[in-house]
């Protein structure tokens, strides 16, 4: 059984805050989950995936092909009465925007949450954006936990608040949270577990959002809004404590920082520090109540000035004439994630207070040289690595190695930047190589051999093909098909010709699709041999249009794990 | 108690991340407030693997610089670039063993002596315990239980609120039955040379 399926109420088990998720969607009775994994949020959806092998579990899931595809089956599954969830990297909801800003007009029956997972620092990300924005952008509730135990209250809080308000609600991680391993006491499971479906009850007013509908569920949304800021007035998530005259805000692992530093610089009596777990709607007359007698307020938050700023507006509608200090005093800065030290420091110069540390203590590092630097890489083995030395050799013996382009996207694959393969010039997203070489080749007179993984390729990579083919491109596209989705972790997608024994999918080979989309230049390579796919690698360069080069061969760790069955 | 804070560090694939989940759960079992912070993802394929663990009622899961009451290092290069995570006061357990980045192998930059660090570290912090462990987990018959190894010499320092036996307990319920016997060693010989 799965190490979160055990049935023992007040069991406590050191968890992730993703698996602490998992723990909370499962105790609140979640039926249907869909997702495309992304760091730091994949343990969701792989734990999910575990978990719904076992026919007891009583829950569906589902590794979409991308995150909107993810959404739209969770919020489907909502409509019919079931409760339901979607998890995704921060910018896995710039893919799944378009279901949500249109989700939050028509609703949910069942209770849905959408598990956004942030990235301050970009341990793991192409860019930090603050999705605090998105939840505010399209009008649902946002709910932030400061550790993995709460993660796992809030999301059992966050299926009743979306039944309640018939609204989507996002639950949002950051790394630290969802990456955090903590003491978690176990609830009670659902007595009943089976899975039953439900019932969708047709109302064209309500699910389709042709312009006369759409306008009055527009009017639906904030009114559902209005009602969730009352509830965030009074959510025993918003949590105060102390009550000194100088004010602390702050949401999510901050939340942590400064309850330590509140402990370690002994200043309990001398502030009131406000924990905000429902942070949007921004519940307004709790922080006007809370901030009518102080003298002034800290704001402690990762990214954007997302509580700052809202804080701002309260205090000007309530006639109160009190300093904010945080981003926009530089007390604390809008990049990357914050650490304890830094949020102490923040608070010492907010209070005056001195601090604790003895610089004694440290010794002097000074005489340590710039040391040898240790990004990630591709594995000993990787197939990766094959691929682009053939590709480099052929170009090289076409003389196109230093002019070309080489578009790249989202895997593994992307470390092609590094020496000595740099083999990598231009990304941006998911998908993005297909459709940057488009651009590409019309813009300049360079050769552009661009890069996609299998999973990548299904995620995005498909629609852009089609583009390219119609609109006449020249470029040639390498498919890096190593059977899984290996970055995150070896999640399934459709193209995986290599499988576990109890692998119930069925396949879609890249193959198909690309000669279905009428590519006549296809060609295969094994990378591991070596002279034949150098020659077939140098046919296809010369092939004008639109060239494809499947790559075929398995990620040698994801090929370990399932015992090289075939 | 006190307050502990521990920072473990490596390079992803040496399993830094069992050891601090090990020693998190016999916390739990020891009825003993923990929180840890893991490095998953992209950063994992061969790159820097940090990671904290925090006893005693901590709500932060991250260490800041200077902060660290033990680091306990995988990989001797590692050790000396997460120093600044240590003060005087903090006591260092490093593998002695070199991992070579491909920067250092490409010819891009130059690795450390490590022995003039470990001077260095032996002169700057309270105590340092630089072993070969590598060639010792080798010895008690599992390569890969370098982890462990160092674990052991963690536990006998004898700064952790746990007792032996609740870190075995801890070991066994996440290592295969079949590994178990020479993890179990490769702890015993970190217990041993903790003493030396």
């Amino acid at each position: 059984m799965h190490e979160l399926l055990q049935d023992e109420k007040g069991k406590k088990l050191f968890l992730l805050g993703n698996e602490a998720i998992v723990r909370g969607a499962l105790e609140a009775g979640l039926k249907v989950a869909a997702a495309y994994p992304g760091t730091p949020s994949s343990e969701i959806g792989n734990n999910l995936y575990q978990i719904a092998k076992d026919k007891n579990s009583g829950i569906y899931f589902e590794f979409s092909v991308n995150e909107k595809i993810a959404m739209e089956v969770a919020a489907s599954a909502s409509a019919a009465g079931l409760r339901s969830l979607t998890c995704l990297k921060h910018v896995g909801l710039n893919v799944a925007s378009d279901v949500l800003m249109t989700l939050s007009y028509l609703g949910t029956k069942g209770g849905m949450v959408i598990i956004n997972a942030d990235d301050p620092s970009m341990h793991s990300s192409q860019n930090e954006q603050d999705n605090r924005m998105f939840a505010k952008f399209a009008g649902i509730p946002l709910l932030e936990p400061t550790n993995p135990q709460e993660a796992k209250e809030m999301i059992i809080k966050a299926f009743a608040l979306s039944e309640q308000l018939e609204l989507p609600v996002m639950l949002r991680t950051t790394t630290r949270i969802s990456h955090a391993r903590g003491v978690v006491e176990l609830g009670a499971l659902p007595e009943d577990r089976s899975f039953k479906k439900g019932k969708f009850i047709k109302d064209p007013k309500r699910w389709v959002p042709v312009p006369a509908v759409a306008r009055e569920r527009h009017k639906v949304l904030l009114t559902r809004m209005d009602e969730a800021e009352k509830l965030a007035d009074t959510s025993n998530l918003n949590i105060i404590s102390g009550n000194g005259k100088k004010a602390i805000i702050a949401s999510g692992v901050a939340a942590c920082y400064v309850e330590d530093a509140i402990f370690d610089l002994k200043l309990s009596d001398a502030v009131s520090f406000l924990r905000l777990g429902f942070s949007f709607p921004f519940p307004k007359n709790l922080i006007a109540d809370f901030l009518k007698d102080k003298d002034d307020v800290l704001v402690v938050e990762e990214l954007e000035p997302f509580i700052e700023d809202a804080l701002k507006n309260v205090l000007f509608d309530n006639n109160l004439n009190i300093m904010v200090y945080g981003k926009a005093t530089s007390h604390l800065p809008r990049t990357f994630e914050f650490n304890p030290l830094q949020v102490k420091t923040a608070i010492i110069k907010f209070t005056g207070v001195s601090s604790d540390a003895n610089p004694d203590e440290l010794p002097d590092l000074s005489s340590i040289p710039v040391l040898p630097m240790r990004p990630p890489t591709l594995c000993k083995g990787c197939p990766h690595t094959e691929t682009y030395m053939r590709f480099k050799e052929a170009l090289k013996e076409l003389g196109l190695e230093d002019s070309a382009i080489y578009p790249t996207d989202i895997g593994c694959y992307t470390l092609g930047l590094l020496p000595p393969i740099q083999m990598a010039d231009y990304l941006l997203c998911m998908g993005s190589s297909v459709g940057s070489s488009a651009g590409f080749s019309v813009s300049t007179e360079q050769k552009i051999v661009a890069f996609i993984g299998d999973s990548t390729f299904f995620h995005s990579g498909v629609p852009s093909l089609v583009n390219a083919v119609f609109n006449n491109h020249n470029f040639c596209l390498v498919v890096l098909d190593n059977s899984t989705t290996a970055m995150t972790g070896h999640q399934p997608n459709p193209g995986m010709s290599i499988v576990p024994d109890d692998y119930d999918k069925t396949q879609v080979p890249i193959e198909n699709v690309i000669q279905g989309i009428g590519i006549k230049n296809l060609f295969k390579i094994n990378p591991y041999k070596k002279e034949e796919s150098v020659e077939i690698i140098k046919e296809a360069l010369q092939k004008p249009g639109v060239t494809v080069v499947i790559s075929e061969s398995p990620c040698i760790l994801y090929y370990k794990k399932v015992g090289g069955k075939k | 108690m006190s307050r502990l804070k521990i920072l473990f560090t490596g390079v992803g694939g040496q399993g830094t991340l069992l050891a601090s989940r090990i020693l998190g759960e016999a916390a739990i079992e020891a009825g003993i407030e923990a929180i840890s912070s893991e490095v998953h993802g992209m950063a994992q394929r061969g790159g820097v693997v940090e990671t904290s663990l925090l006893l005693g009622g901590q709500k932060s899961p991250l260490i800041s610089d200077g902060e660290s009451d033990i680091m306990v290092s995988f990989e001797p290069l590692e050790t000396i670039r997460s120093l600044n995570k240590c003060s005087k006061k903090s006591i260092i357990i490093t593998n002695t063993t070199p991992i070579m980045p491909f920067t250092v192998t490409l010819g891009m930059s130059q690795y450390p002596d490590i022995q003039n660090w470990i001077k260095f570290m032996q002169d700057n912090f309270k105590k340092v315990y630089a072993v070969d462990a590598d060639s010792m987990a080798k010895e008690c018959g599992s390569p890969k239980s370098v982890n462990i190894l160092l674990l052991g010499i963690l536990s006998g320092v004898g700064l952790l609120p746990l007792s032996m036996d609740v870190i075995k307990n801890a070991i066994k319920n996440r290592i295969k039955p079949n590994l178990y016997e020479a993890n179990i060693k490769a702890f015993e010989k970190g217990i041993e040379v903790s003493k030396c």
